[in-house]
């Protein structure tokens, strides 16, 4: 490479580096037009882009900027005000300069686009508000989205001054010191010098890659030096362990980068989409400082950029519809990122029209997405996540900024690509909130390290709220049981524990009488404390996702490789508190000891839900379900006294719920079986119960869904293990173990 | 079929099994293993191939096969999967062996059943007979709680 094409490639890193800081200043200018530092420093970038464009004989690039900066320069001078008409040329500016570099990056040329248009447009603006000429044709201006020009109040302090040939409409303001525009185009502050250089990705890459090989030789030494007493050696390997150690936390934070470097991209995006709309949209950002990894933060970009395209113009309602409404003209859009559990969380939220969920469902209906049986059982927060169902399309026109909404399934595709989910709130007429939870590869993360059946776990300090010991008296007099579930009083207040090796099926090396540490965790807005064998320290660990041979195990929220380069599991409290709830709520062992090693407790908060063929609402862990089908009738077959179907080379038993519900009741439901399905087609639900695999006929497939199980009772009818309310509905947890036992010869019901 | 000819052989109980080299993105020796409890039984735990964090299946739970002895310790064949990388438990490493068609036989169907499902085909060689495992259906382990060994 020449040295000429080292110095464009630097000015072109660099330049693109000084646009995205551009995008946000002019926005800023916008708000607050008199911020003089910002107003510097974009004089200064088009100063220098100028200057670099002149050097290496880029013709047309020199022309937009040299305009940009005439301009920039009788507004740092005072002589007019930043106003809407004077960003938007700006803006024009930064998109042209972006393109002719885009030319230069791909072709070494600037390409063929014509940009006198935009440089004439900013000059004629910096002329029409001096007064010093008359405003050029209208013919000779590229034509732009309809604005609503409004002239910045002055502040009252200022005086107004008229030039001497004003128009009736312009108005202006005076700095109180004008300086000379000659003067202050000379004045420019030198760059100061970065305290930040650019590293390529694939070097930290490869640099991560020999880390890891540094920490496994480290770890090799420190075997060997366990049967050294050699102080002098120890000492060195001891120094050897801590370089290494910190040497690996550097590089993983050097690909690290706060969310900021996405999200700072949003407010050009809203207000461009804004004018061109026709609307007012003020933009919030927290939580910029929130670290990510650098793939992530490009991962995201699209899904995030697609979901603030979809508030700006579906979502948020024009001025005077507003106005109609009672709310403000201006409406707001906050963008919020933080962490939580171990991911990011990034939640956009809007006051605009919400989601009307009756739209929602007319709309699936007529695009054949649901039945409208299902449709009448759903509940409002289902419908409302139909919206990412693929073919679903809730704009009532088309626009050319985010289309018919078709976007939103693959909204939740890429972000599912890479671990992350969705999920949505709204009510109508007050707004709607959209989360998208990301997860942390390679984010780092204080946790505290404890120790249970022989292995550390950390558990993410963000649901830590507080540890406690209790002694051995204590521990034996503290603990008190509630209906089976053992709590202890916190400050007055009752705290379940949960005993960690219970959970985790561990070999159990408590003792009756031994102490007892508690760490009290917060999962859901709920406390509960986590009994654990030793509380060890803290450390700032990387998470990794588990692999997908580990699906189902919500106890875990992945696994990271601790200071000595050992891999330990990182505790997912969430997932933990619902093992336990869920266990204590399970009537499987009341059914003998026989059935309640068939039983399998629902493990998993992720359910299916369902409709027997009789009617009603059910669900079973989805954990347990290998495959949803459909067979036609004339495929089922009977085997002695059983139906079956045979099904991937075997036969497949099958089994009626609502057929199985009635053979369980007592006395015998008259009723039995309801009424012969209309349908060719029965559903069936592939379930592994145990040892064998059984097909569950059922009227309908509802939804997969999670669901933390905070409400339920006890079941009031056999075949069921318990009720609780799943997104809002009565649900019934169906007994998979007890109706096949039910059904079994010679006690089989037929159910033809 | 036409099956890969070049084969990364190792040796579980005594019997020589081949995976295709290509698939194989290096053996390690003995790892520091940390459990996942309520994970498949045939699923001993993770590892930390520097930096990464590797699964590891131990093959001689997978193919229904006695338990090592205690104070032996296994070798990682590391796999690539599109999961991310897979580290397989085997007693012993042997060579990279290059057979030909010809000694190559589809396994008879005794083997269905027990181990059946992860055996590709066998190969006749002169000393020995070459057992080859389907690398996809081996990692392809699914979490079932109540699944009993």
């Amino acid at each position: 490479m020449s040295p000429d094409d080292e110095i464009l490639r630097e000015f072109l890193l660099e330049t693109h580096e000084n646009l995205a800081l551009l995008d946000s200043d002019l926005v800023k200018l916008e708000i607050n037009p008199a911020e003089k530092s910002t107003l510097a420093q974009v004089f200064r970038t088009f100063h220098s882009v100028k200057g670099t464009a002149g050097f290496m004989g880029l013709v047309k690039l020199q022309e937009v900027s040299h305009a940009a900066e005439n301009l920039l320069s009788k507004l740092r001078a005072g002589e007019i005000t930043f106003n809407p008409p004077i960003a938007t040329a700006l803006l024009r500016v930064v998109d042209a300069i972006r393109e002719i570099l885009s030319n230069i990056e791909s072709t070494g040329v600037e390409g063929s686009g014509d940009y006198t248009g935009v440089a004439a447009e900013v000059d004629r603006l910096r002329q029409q508000n001096v007064g010093e000429s008359k405003p050029l044709p209208a013919t000779s201006a590229i034509p732009a989205p309809t604005l609503e020009t409004r002239i910045e109040l002055p502040p009252p302090a200022s005086t107004l001054e008229i030039s001497e040939s004003p128009s009736a409409e312009l108005e202006f303001t005076f700095a109180d010191t004008p300086v000379p525009s000659g003067e202050s185009a000379e004045k420019v502050t030198s760059h100061v010098a970065d305290a930040a250089i650019r590293v390529d990705v694939g070097l930290l890459d490869k640099l991560m890659t020999l880390v890891g090989e540094l920490v496994l030789a480290r770890n090799q030494i420190l075997q060997h030096s366990q049967s050294h007493e050699d102080s002098g050696f120890l000492g060195a390997v001891q120094q050897l362990n801590l370089l290494t150690t910190e040497l690996q936390t550097s590089v993983m934070k050097t690909r690290m980068q706060p969310i900021g470097n996405v999200l700072s991209k949003f407010p050009r995006i809203v207000r461009d989409l804004s004018v061109a709309c026709g609307k007012q949209v003020r933009v919030e950002i927290d939580g910029q400082e929130t670290e990510l990894d650098k793939t992530l933060i490009e991962a995201i970009r699209d899904p995030l950029t697609h979901l603030i395209r979809n508030a700006v113009d579906h979502g948020i309602e024009p001025p005077a519809v507003r106005k109609s409404h009672g709310k403000p003209e201006e409406g707001w859009l906050k963008l919020v990122a933080f962490h939580e559990g171990g991911k990011v969380i990034v939640e956009i939220s809007d006051d605009g029209g919400g989601i009307d969920e009756t739209k929602v469902r007319d709309k699936a209906l007529k695009a054949n997405l649901i039945t409208a049986e299902v449709a009448d059982r759903m509940s409002r927060q289902d419908l409302l996540r139909l919206i990412f169902v693929p073919g679903f399309s809730t704009a009532d026109r088309v626009t050319q900024f985010s289309g018919r909404g078709v976007g939103m399934d693959v909204v939740r595709t890429n972000l599912e690509r890479i671990g992350g989910t969705v999920d949505i709130e709204s009510t109508p007429g007050q707004g709607t909130t959209i989360r998208t939870k990301i997860p942390l590869t390679l984010a780092i993360i204080p946790a505290l390290i404890v120790a249970s059946g022989g292995e550390r776990y950390a558990i993410p300090q963000v649901n830590l709220l507080e540890l406690v010991w209790l002694d051995a008296e204590h521990a034996q007099h503290g603990i008190e049981r509630l209906h089976g579930v053992p709590v202890y009083r916190l400050r007055g207040k009752l705290l379940p524990l949960v005993f960690l090796d219970e959970q985790l099926q561990l070999a159990t090396l408590r003792k009756e009488g031994d102490e007892l540490n508690i760490v009290v965790l917060q999962a859901d807005e709920r406390p509960f404390g986590l009994v654990v064998e030793a509380i060890r320290d803290t450390e700032e660990i990387v998470v990794k996702p588990l692999q997908k041979l580990f699906k189902g195990i919500s106890a875990f929220a992945g696994a990271a490789i601790m200071g000595d380069g050992r891999v330990a599991l990182v505790l997912d409290p969430v997932g933990l508190a619902q093992r336990a709830s869920v266990i204590s709520g399970a009537r499987g062992r009341a059914l003998g000891e026989e059935t309640a090693e068939i039983t399998t407790p629902i493990e998993s908060h992720a359910l299916l839900l369902f409709a027997p063929t009789a009617g009603g609402r059910m669900a079973v862990p989805l954990a347990d379900v290998a495959r949803l089908e459909e067979f036609s009738r004339s495929r089922l077959e009977s085997l002695g006294e059983r139906l079956v179907v045979q099904y991937r080379g075997e036969i497949l038993p099958l089994l009626d719920v609502s057929a199985g519900l009635a053979a369980l009741a007592v006395p015998p439901s008259p009723c039995g079986p309801g009424p012969a399905a209309l349908s060719d087609l029965v559903s069936v639900v592939v379930y592994d119960a145990g040892a064998e695999r059984i097909g569950l006929i059922v009227g309908a497939i509802l939804d997969i869904v999670n669901d933390p199980l905070a409400i339920r009772a006890l079941a009031n009818r056999e075949g069921v293990l318990f009720t609780a309310v799943v997104h809002d509905q009565v649900t019934e947890f169906l007994d998979v173990a007890a109706l096949i036992e039910a059904t079994k010869p010679p006690h089989l019901h037929s159910v033809k | 079929m036409s099956l890969p000819q070049q084969f990364c052989t190792f040796y579980l109980a005594g019997q020589c099994y081949g995976l295709d080299v290509l698939r194989v993105q290096e053996v390690v020796r003995s790892q520091p293993l940390t459990s996942v409890p309520l994970a498949h039984p045939a699923v001993r735990g993770l590892i930390n191939l520097r930096g990464q964090i590797v699964t590891a299946i131990d093959l001689r739970r997978r193919l229904h096969l006695p338990e090592l002895a205690e104070i032996s310790e296994p070798l990682n064949i590391v796999l690539q999967t599109d999961d991310g990388a897979v580290s397989l438990l085997v007693d012993d490493i042997g060579d990279v062996l290059e057979v030909s068609q010809e000694q190559f036989e589809l396994p008879p169907e005794t083997l269905q059943g027990a181990a059946g499902e992860f055996i590709q085909g066998v190969y006749k060689l002169s000393d020995r007979l070459l057992v080859i495992l389907d690398p996809e259906r081996i990692v392809a382990i699914t979490n079932q709680p109540a699944t009993k060994t």
